[in-house]
């Protein structure tokens, strides 16, 4: 059981309040492909990747981008019980997606009713796990850059501390289901 | 691999942060010891609160040695030499944390340098960080 304190919850709910998805989901995702582009692996299906203009432009991996953000609000209205929150898409993500939660540690709300839709079952037969653990990672630094440079000297050591150790809780929620 | 660019770039950056190493180091520090506590067991001898000259003193140091090394990265193995020495006989810093303070480093850039610290510049710094990082545990074993 995650212990915040209330000097940690304000930090995160104050984090995400003022966020504007729209910006920094789409900034956080398009780092990621840019600077650890081997990420680039599990989008082929977004189109064009091929440099970072190309990313920068790319809609798919903007509309992406917010969908994550969206997703890690799950866990800022939860945060007394991530585990049970992101365990259906962490289903989703291992068994469908087959991703590797190190890889990236987001989940969506518009993935969440896919994957309830697709919980049956039949349709959680075996799939081979075919992505790494980092990707998860990843993605976190790419936000936690994001925020940094959007928040300046107000993004403060504690303030960094705070949001690592949501951002570490939400990974390993998501990677539970991974086995 | 550093292209011709991100060698430039890199060095450019840290020339620019040069004249305040200081603040840069001791943040990047206060910063791995609020995120990852476990590292401050390597500083018991110092004094590590905010701002403490110490602090300050230290962050100074290690700034300005990532500082030099940026200025012809081809020849890391030749300027470290020295560092190496002191990390591997006399430092011991498990290399584990060195991945930690690079992060923390590139969390401090982002808060100093803001919208300038774009993905390019991301992707080369972070580069840049993990080749000084390997380069100075060369001799440890």
């Amino acid at each position: 059981m995650v212990e915040w304190t209330e000097q940690e919850r304000s930090i995160i709910t104050g984090i995400f309040a003022n966020l504007s998805y729209e910006e920094i989901g789409p900034k956080a995702l398009v780092r990621c492909l840019i600077v650890y582009p081997w990420t680039q692996r599990y989008f082929s299906s977004f189109g064009n990747l091929y440099n970072a203009e190309a990313i920068r432009g790319n809609p798919n991996v903007a509309a992406h981008g917010i969908k994550v953000l969206h997703g890690l609000d799950r866990a800022v209205k939860n945060m007394d019980n991530i585990k049970a929150t992101y365990a259906e898409l962490s289903v989703l993500h291992s068994e469908k997606l087959h991703v590797d939660p190190d890889n990236f540690r987001v989940s969506s709300a518009g993935l969440q009713q896919m994957h309830s839709a697709h919980l049956k079952a039949d349709r959680l037969v075996s799939r081979r796990l075919t992505f790494p653990l980092f990707l998860h990672q990843l993605l976190a630094d790419c936000l936690t850059i994001e925020i940094a440079a959007k928040l300046g000297t107000a993004f403060t050591a504690d303030t960094q501390a705070a949001f690592q150790k949501f951002l570490a809780v939400v990974v390993s929620a998501l990677g539970r289901q991974y086995h | 691999m550093l292209s011709k660019k991100e060698k430039a770039l890199i060095a450019e950056i840290w020339e620019s942060l040069s004249p305040v190493a200081e603040d840069i180091g001791s943040d990047a520090l206060l910063r791995m010891f609020a995120s990852f506590p476990g590292t401050k067991t390597y500083f018991s001898h110092l004094d590590i609160s905010p701002n403490s000259s110490h602090l300050r003193t230290h962050g100074k140091k290690i700034v300005l040695a990532i500082a030099d090394g940026a200025k012809d990265i081809s020849q890391l193995t030749v300027s470290l030499a020295p560092l190496q020495t002191l990390h591997a006989y006399q430092l011991r810093i498990d290399p584990t944390n060195f991945k930690l303070f690079s992060q923390c480093m590139l969390v401090t850039l982002a808060c100093h340098l803001g919208e300038d610290f774009t993905p390019i510049a991301h992707a080369a710094m972070d580069k840049y960080l993990s080749a000084f990082a390997a380069v100075l545990a060369e001799k440890y074993r």
